[in-house]
C-alpha cells in the first residue's frame, strides 16, 4: 500500500500541478509537488528501514493488467525487494532535495509550475521503472524518464540549443531502446515470458538454449543480455551512445543533478543488476559490459580534462563514474555496482547543485574561464563543492575512514582485480582503466575547483549586472579585492547541499557493511548473488587508487594553482592532443556527418528520386498527360465530376451485372480443380 | 430489442440523414447561413445517433465469441445475399468509425462552401465505411469498399486545396487499379466456390495455384488502400489537398480497410499464398517503415509529413498480420485502432492552425507555444503518441507487431525496429519547428488558442490515447477471440498443407 502510494503520488501531483497551473498558481504548484515528494521521501526511507532492519518481506503489489496477449503478459506492479528499495531511497531523496533547491534556483522563471510538474512526472516514471516486475513496465518507465528528460532539457524552448539537445537526447536514447526492445522480443521468443522471475528461472533451467534464424543461431541468454545492455548504453550514456549527455546540460541545473547524474542515467546500471542472473550465465555479454564500462570510464575522464563549461566537466565525470558501475557489474560484482550507484547519487548531485549555486551566483555564467575568485563571496558553496570533490575522488585512509567514493570506487577497482583472477572477460582492461581514470578524475575535479573558486576573477566586470539592480554595487565592491562579483545562494538552495554533503561524507562509511561488507548477504537476500569468497588483495591494489588520486591532486595544484594560466596557455597552443580532447574525440562530428547529414541526404534522395521520379514517374504521372487533359476539361465544365464518376459507376455496374448473370447461369461448382 | 436489425440501422442511419438533408435543401431554396448551421447540427446529431446505436449494439455483442454476431441475412438479387455480421475485428473498426465521425463533423464546422453537399457526402461516406466492416457477402463488401471511393474523391476534388484535381485523380487512379483486379478475383472466387458468402468462403479451400492469383489480386487493392510501399504516393497528395476532416477520415478509417481486408480475406481464405508471400510482405513492410520515415523527415508540409508517417505506421500493421502469430495479429489490429486516434488527432492539430493561418508550410510557424499553450500540450501528447511512447496508445500495437514478427523472423523484426529510432526524428522535429522556438512570423502574433469547439473535438481523442495506452487490454480483450480464431485457422491450414 505504502509503496503504491510512493509510486503514484508524484504522478498525481504532476498532473494537478501541470493541468491546474492556471488555477493553482506557481506557489501552490511548487508547494504541492515538493510536499508530496517530501512525503514520498519519508515513506521510502521507512520502507527501506523496514526492509533492511526489520523483517519486511519481498513483495509484489499488482494493480491491473497492462498487456496480455498469449503469454506476452505485463501487469502494472510495484515490486519491493532489496534492489528496488535502494533505488526508492536514491530517487525520492534526491528528487525531494532537487524540488526544494529548485524553489530557489527557478525563482525568476515564469514557468515554474510546468517545471515542477515535469520534475514530479519524471520521479513517477523513474519509480515505475525501478519497481517494475516485468520488462515491459520497465520499458515504460525507461521511456517515461526519457520523455521527462526530453521535456526538461528543452525546458527553455525558445532557444535553439536546448531544443537541439532535447531531440538529440531522445533520439540517441532511442538507439539504445532499439536494443532494449529487441531484447524484450528475444527474451519472449526464448523464454515465453517477460516477467522477471519467470525469465530468470527459465534462463537458469535452460542455460544452453539457442535461438536464431535459419542456420545462424546464438545462445539465447547471450543475445538477450547483450541486446538489453545496448538499451543500458543509451540510457546511461556509455561509449558510442554517450554524446547526448553533455548536450543535455542545456537543461536547468537542478534537472542535470536529478536526471543526468543521480537517477535516470543510473537506470542502465540498475537494469544490468536487475538482470544479474542473466549476465551471470552470459560471459560474453558480461565481458561486453565490462569493456564498454571501462572504456567509458577512461574516455570520459580524458574528455573531462579539457572542457571549460563547469556543467560539462561534471557531466563527463558522471559518464566516467557510470563506467565504473558498469565494469563492476560486468565482472560480477553487482552489489559493488549498486553501492557506487548509491554513493554517487549523493556526491554527484551535490557537485551539480553546487555548480548550479555558482552559476546562479554568477548570473548564469557557466564558462570556468570567466570564473575564478568565487571562494570569497561563496564560501559555503565552496565548502560543499570541496566535500563533493573529495567524495568523488575517493579520499580516505584504508582501514580507517573515507568519504563515500572511497568505499565504492575502490571496491569497483578491487572487484575488477578479483575479476582478473576469476578469468572474467575484460577484467584486466577494467582494472587498469579504473586506476587510470582515478588519476584523471582527481585532476579534472581539482581543476574545476581551482579554476572556479581560486585565483582572481576573470569574467567581465559588468557582464552579469545588466538585468540585476544590485549587480553594479557587487562588481564595484569586488573589483578591488580580485574576488568575483558573486553572491551566495539563498538557504533554500543551500539546505539541500548540506543534506547531500552529509550523505557524501557518511553514506559510504555507514552503508559499506550492508552493500559490500559483512551484512551483504542478508541485505541483498535473494535479489543479488553476492560472492562470499573473501578476497585478500595485495597492498599495492589497495593503495594504488589513493596514490594516483594524490598524483592527480599534485598535477592540478601545479597547473592551476601554482602556475595560473598555464592550462590556458596549453589550450591556446592548440596541440593535437588538446584539440582531440577538447572536441570530445570528434564523436559529434563523425556522427553528425554519417547519421544526420547522411540521413538527410538519404531522405531527400528517397523522396525526390524514389517517390517523385521513379514511383510517380512510372506510375500515376505516366498517365498524367491524360489526367491533366481530363482535369482541364473538367474545370471548363463544372459538372464534369458527376459525368466522370457516373461513367465509372456505369462500367462497374455493367461488369457487376455481367458477372451476376454469368454466375447465376453457371451451376455452383465447388469442386477443386 | 436484440432482434432489431442493429447493423443495418447503424450502417444506413447516416445515409438516411443524408437523404433528409437533401430533402430539406430541396424545400429550402435559397440557402442562407441559418440553413447551413442547421445542416451542420443535423449532421452532428445523425453521427452521434449512429454512435449511440453502435454502443447499443455493443451491449448485444459477446467478446468471448469468435464467430460472427448480430447476423442479418436476406436474399437479395442475382444470387447475392444481403448478409451482415460482425466479429471483434469488425466491431472494433465500426466503433472507431462511429466514434470519429462526430469529431469530423465538428472539424468541418469551418467549411463554408456548399455545406449541405459536403455533409451529405460525409454521411454517405460513413454508411459506406461502416458497410465495409460488417458486410459478410463478397459482392456487398465490394459495393461498400469501392463505393467509399466516390464521396472521398468528390470531397477532395471539390473542397480540397489548390492541387485538388491532381490529387483526386491520383487517388482515383491508384485505387481503381486495385479495385478492378479485386473485382476479377471476386468473380473468379464466386465461380470457383459457388457462393459469395464470406463465412462460407473462409471454410472453402482454394487450390494452391488459385490462391496465389487471388491473393495477388486482393493485394493490389489492399496494398493501395493501406497503403504499402511502393503504391503509397497517392496518400501524401490526397492528404495535403483534402479538407481537414477528409484527411482525418482518410487516415483514421479508409486506410484501415486495407488491413481489415488482409485479415478478413488474405489470411483466412488464402493461407498457403499468405505464407508463400510472407517474406515479400515483410520486406515491403520494412521498406515502408524505414523509407517513408526518412522521407517524412524531409517534408516541408505538415500534412505530407504526417501522411508519410502514416505509411510507416501501416508498415507495422502488415508486419504483424503476416507474422501469423496472435501477438502480431492483435498488435496489427491495435495499431490500426490507435493510428485511427493518433493520426486523426494529428490532422486535426494541423487543421486548427490551418484554419487560422491558411498554410501548412512548417516554415511559416514556430513558437506557437507562446500564444497557444493548450494547443501545444495537446499537440505534444499526440506527437509522443505518434513516436510510440509507452503509456500512450501508439506503443502496444508496435511492440506486439514486432514481438509477433520476431517469432516469424528475427532479422525482419530487427530491421523494422529501426523505425523506433526514426519516429522521433521526424515526429519531434516537426513539433519543434512548429511549436517551439521564438515567435518569428509576425502574422502569428495574434493567433488564438483552441476554442471550445476544438476542445470538445480533442477531448475524446485525448481520453482514447491515454486509456488505450495505459490499459490496452480494453481493446485487446475485445479483439482477442477473433484474432485467436484467425491465427488458429491460419496455422491449422498451414499445418494441413503438404
Amino acid at each position: 500500500m505504502i509503496e503504491t502510494f510512493i509510486v503514484l503520488a508524484p504522478l498525481i501531483a504532476a498532473a494537478i500541478a501541470g493541468l491546474g497551473q492556471r488555477f493553482l498558481g506557481d506557489k501552490l504548484a511548487m508547494a504541492l509537488t515538493t510536499g508530496v515528494l517530501g512525503l514520498c521521501c519519508a515513506l521510502s526511507l521507512y520502507t527501506f528501514a523496514a526492509f533492511t532492519w526489520g523483517d519486511a518481506p519481498e513483495r509484489v503489489t499488482e494493480l491491473f493488467r497492462f498487456i496480455d496477449v498469449a503469454g506476452f503478459t505485463s501487469t502494472w506492479s510495484v515490486r519491493i525487494d532489496s534492489l528496488s528499495v535502494v533505488m526508492l531511497v536514491v530517487v525520492t531523496v534526491v528528487s525531494f532535495l532537487v524540488h526544494v533547491y529548485s524553489i530557489g534556483y527557478m525563482a525568476d522563471d515564469p514557468h515554474r509550475a510546468r517545471f515542477f510538474s515535469y520534475l514530479s512526472f519524471f520521479t513517477f516514471a523513474m519509480l515505475a521503472l525501478v519497481t517494475a516486475n516485468d520488462f515491459l513496465q520497465m520499458f515504460f518507465g525507461w521511456e517515461g524518464v526519457g520523455v521527462a528528460s526530453y521535456l526538461l532539457i528543452g525546458f527553455w524552448y525558445q532557444n535553439k540549443a536546448p531544443n537541439d539537445a532535447a531531440i538529440k537526447a531522445f533520439v540517441v536514447n532511442r538507439v539504445g531502446d532499439f536494443g532494449f526492445a529487441l531484447g524484450i522480443m528475444a527474451c519472449f521468443f526464448a523464454y515465453g515470458s517477460i516477467r522477471f522471475d519467470e525469465v530468470f528461472a527459465q534462463a537458469a533451467a535452460h542455460p544452453q538454449l539457442m535461438i536464431g534464424v535459419g542456420d545462424i543461431s546464438f545462445r539465447a541468454v547471450e543475445v538477450v543480455s547483450g541486446l538489453l545492455f545496448i538499451g543500458a548504453m543509451g540510457k546511461s550514456a556509455q561509449f558510442f551512445l554517450h554524446t547526448w549527455l553533455p548536450d543535455a546540460m542545456e537543461g536547468p541545473t537542478p534537472v542535470s543533478a536529478l536526471i543526468h547524474a543521480a537517477t535516470m542515467v543510473t537506470a542502465g546500471v540498475f537494469m544490468v543488476c536487475r538482470c544479474a542472473s542473466l549476465y551471470e550465465l552470459a560471459p560474453y555479454a558480461a565481458g561486453f559490459v565490462t569493456i564498454i564500462g571501462a572504456t567509458t570510464a577512461i574516455f570520459a575522464a580524458t574528455v573531462g580534462l579539457a572542457q571549460n563549461d563547469i556543467k560539462r566537466v561534471v557531466a563527463y565525470s558522471t559518464c566516467s563514474q557510470l563506467g565504473y558501475m558498469f565494469f563492476a557489474a560486468g565482472v560480477g560484482a553487482y552489489n559493488v555496482a549498486m553501492f557506487h550507484l548509491f554513493t554517487h547519487a549523493f556526491f554527484k548531485a551535490l557537485l551539480f547543485l553546487g555548480a548550479g549555486s555558482v552559476i546562479h551566483g554568477l548570473h548564469h555564467e557557466q564558462d570556468m574561464r570567466r570564473m575564478g575568485g568565487v571562494r570569497g563571496p561563496m564560501t559555503i558553496t565552496w565548502a560543499m563543492m570541496l566535500i563533493g570533490t573529495l567524495a568523488l575522488i575517493g579520499f580516505g585512509v584504508p582501514g580507517f575512514f573515507g568519504l563515500a567514493g572511497f568505499y565504492s570506487k575502490d571496491a569497483a577497482i578491487e572487484a575488477a582485480f578479483a575479476g582478473i583472477e576469476a578469468g572474467r572477460i575484460g577484467a584486466q582492461w577494467a582494472f587498469w582503466a579504473g586506476v587510470g581514470a582515478a588519476l584523471l578524475t582527481s585532476f579534472y575535479s581539482w581543476r574545476l575547483l581551482f579554476m572556479t573558486f581560486e585565483g582572481t576573477y576573470r569574467g567581465a566586470a559588468h557582464g552579469h549586472g545588466e538585468h540585476h539592480g544590485h549587480g553594479e554595487t557587487h562588481s564595484a565592491h569586488h573589483q578591488q579585492s580580485g574576488a568575483a562579483p558573486a553572491h551566495e545562494s539563498p538557504m533554500v538552495m543551500l539546505a539541500p547541499l548540506f543534506v547531500l554533503a552529509f550523505g557524501a561524507v557518511f553514506a559510504g562509511w555507514f552503508f559499506a557493511p550492508y552493500f559490500v561488507g559483512e551484512h551483504a548477504g542478508a541485505f541483498w537476500r535473494e535479489t543479488l548473488h553476492v560472492s562470499h569468497g573473501h578476497h585478500e588483495f595485495p597492498d599495492w591494489v589497495i593503495w594504488a587508487p589513493l596514490a594516483v588520486t594524490g598524483a592527480g591532486f599534485v598535477f592540478a595544484v601545479f597547473f592551476y594553482l601554482l602556475n595560473q594560466g598555464l592550462g590556458a596557455r596549453i589550450a591556446a597552443a592548440g596541440g593535437p592532443v588538446h584539440a582531440f580532447l577538447y572536441n570530445k574525440w570528434f564523436f559529434d562530428e563523425i556522427y553528425d556527418f554519417i547519421f544526420v547529414k547522411g540521413g538527410r541526404a538519404l531522405g531527400n534522395f528517397l523522396w525526390r528520386w524514389g517517390d517523385q521520379r521513379t514511383i510517380d514517374g512510372l506510375g500515376p504521372d505516366g498517365v498524367s498527360a491524360s489526367t491533366r487533359f481530363a482535369s482541364r476539361q473538367m474545370r471548363r465544365a463544372q459538372t464534369g465530376f458527376v459525368y466522370h464518376y457516373s461513367f465509372i459507376m456505369l462500367i462497374a455496374a455493367v461488369a457487376f451485372g455481367a458477372f451476376a448473370i454469368w454466375a447465376g447461369a453457371q451451376p455452383a461448382n465447388g469442386a477443386a480443380p | 430489442m436484440s432482434d432489431w436489425p442493429l447493423l443495418t440501422l447503424i450502417t444506413f442511419l447516416p445515409a438516411a440523414g443524408a437523404l433528409l438533408i437533401l430533402a430539406a435543401r430541396a424545400s429550402a431554396r435559397g440557402a442562407n447561413g441559418g440553413f447551413d448551421r442547421g445542416v451542420r447540427l443535423m449532421a452532428l446529431i445523425v453521427t452521434l445517433l449512429t454512435l449511440g446505436l453502435n454502443i447499443l449494439a455493443l451491449t448485444h455483442f459477446s467478446f468471448a465469441d469468435a464467430g460472427f454476431q448480430l447476423v442479418e441475412r436476406a436474399p437479395w438479387a442475382l444470387g447475392v445475399e444481403y448478409h451482415l455480421g460482425v466479429d471483434g475485428l469488425g466491431m472494433a473498426l465500426m466503433v472507431l468509425t462511429t466514434a470519429l465521425m462526430p469529431l469530423c463533423i465538428l472539424a468541418s464546422w469551418t467549411i463554408e462552401k456548399q455545406v449541405a453537399s459536403y455533409m451529405v457526402l460525409f454521411l454517405l461516406l460513413e454508411t459506406l465505411m461502416l458497410g465495409v466492416f460488417c458486410a459478410l457477402d463478397l459482392a456487398l463488401f465490394y459495393v461498400f469498399f469501392e463505393g467509399g471511393l466516390i464521396p472521398m474523391f468528390i470531397l477532395i476534388g471539390v473542397w480540397g486545396g489548390q492541387r485538388r484535381v491532381y490529387a483526386a485523380f491520383k487517388f482515383f487512379l491508384y485505387t481503381l487499379l486495385g479495385s478492378i483486379l479485386m473485382l476479377v478475383a471476386i468473380i473468379v472466387m464466386a465461380r470457383e466456390a459457388g457462393t459469395t458468402s464470406i463465412p462460407a468462403l473462409m471454410e472453402f479451400e482454394f487450390g494452391r495455384q488459385m490462391q496465389i492469383w487471388l491473393w495477388l489480386a486482393f493485394l493490389a487493392s489492399f496494398a493501395v488502400k493501406l497503403p504499402m510501399w511502393p503504391v503509397h504516393t497517392w496518400l501524401p497528395d490526397a492528404h495535403v489537398e483534402a479538407p481537414t476532416a477528409g484527411s482525418v477520415v482518410l487516415a483514421a478509417i479508409l486506410l484501415k480497410m486495407g488491413g481489415y481486408g488482409f485479415l478478413r480475406f488474405s489470411l483466412p481464405m488464402f493461407p498457403d499464398a499468405s505464407s508463400l508471400f510472407t517474406p515479400m510482405m515483410f520486406t515491403l513492410s520494412v521498406i515502408a517503415i524505414i523509407y517513408t520515415s526518412l522521407v517524412a523527415w524531409r517534408q516541408t508540409d505538415m500534412k505530407k509529413l504526417i501522411a508519410y508517417s502514416s505509411v510507416a505506421h501501416m508498415g507495422f500493421v502488415t508486419l504483424g498480420i503476416f507474422s501469423g502469430t496472435e501477438q502480431g495479429v492483435q498488435g496489427a489490429i491495435f495499431q490500426m485502432l490507435s493510428h485511427g486516434i493518433i493520426s486523426g488527432a494529428l490532422f486535426l492539430c494541423v487543421g486548427v492552425v490551418y484554419d487560422r493561418m491558411h498554410t501548412r508550410e512548417i516554415a511559416a510557424y514556430g513558437g506557437l507555444v507562446h500564444r497557444m499553450p493548450v494547443y501545444a500540450a495537446v499537440f505534444m501528447l499526440f506527437s509522443l503518441g505518434n513516436v510510440g511512447l509507452p503509456g500512450l496508445s501508439g506503443f502496444p500495437g508496435e511492440i506486439l507487431s514486432l514481438v509477433g514478427a520476431f517469432q516469424a523472423n528475427a532479422w525482419f523484426a530487427a530491421a523494422a525496429t529501426v523505425g523506433v529510432i526514426l519516429a522521433p526524428v521526424y515526429g519531434l522535429s516537426l513539433y519543434r519547428r512548429v511549436v517551439f522556438g521564438k515567435l518569428e512570423n509576425p502574422q502569428l502574433a495574434a493567433i488564438t488558442d483552441m476554442n471550445t469547439r476544438e476542445w470538445i473535438m480533442f477531448a475524446p481523442l485525448v481520453i482514447g490515447i491515454l486509456a488505450l495506452g495505459l490499459a490496452p487490454s480494453l481493446a485487446l480483450d475485445f479483439t482477442r477471440a477473433s484474432a485467436q480464431s484467425i491465427v488458429a485457422a491460419y496455422q491449422a491450414a498451414l499445418g494441413a498443407a503438404p
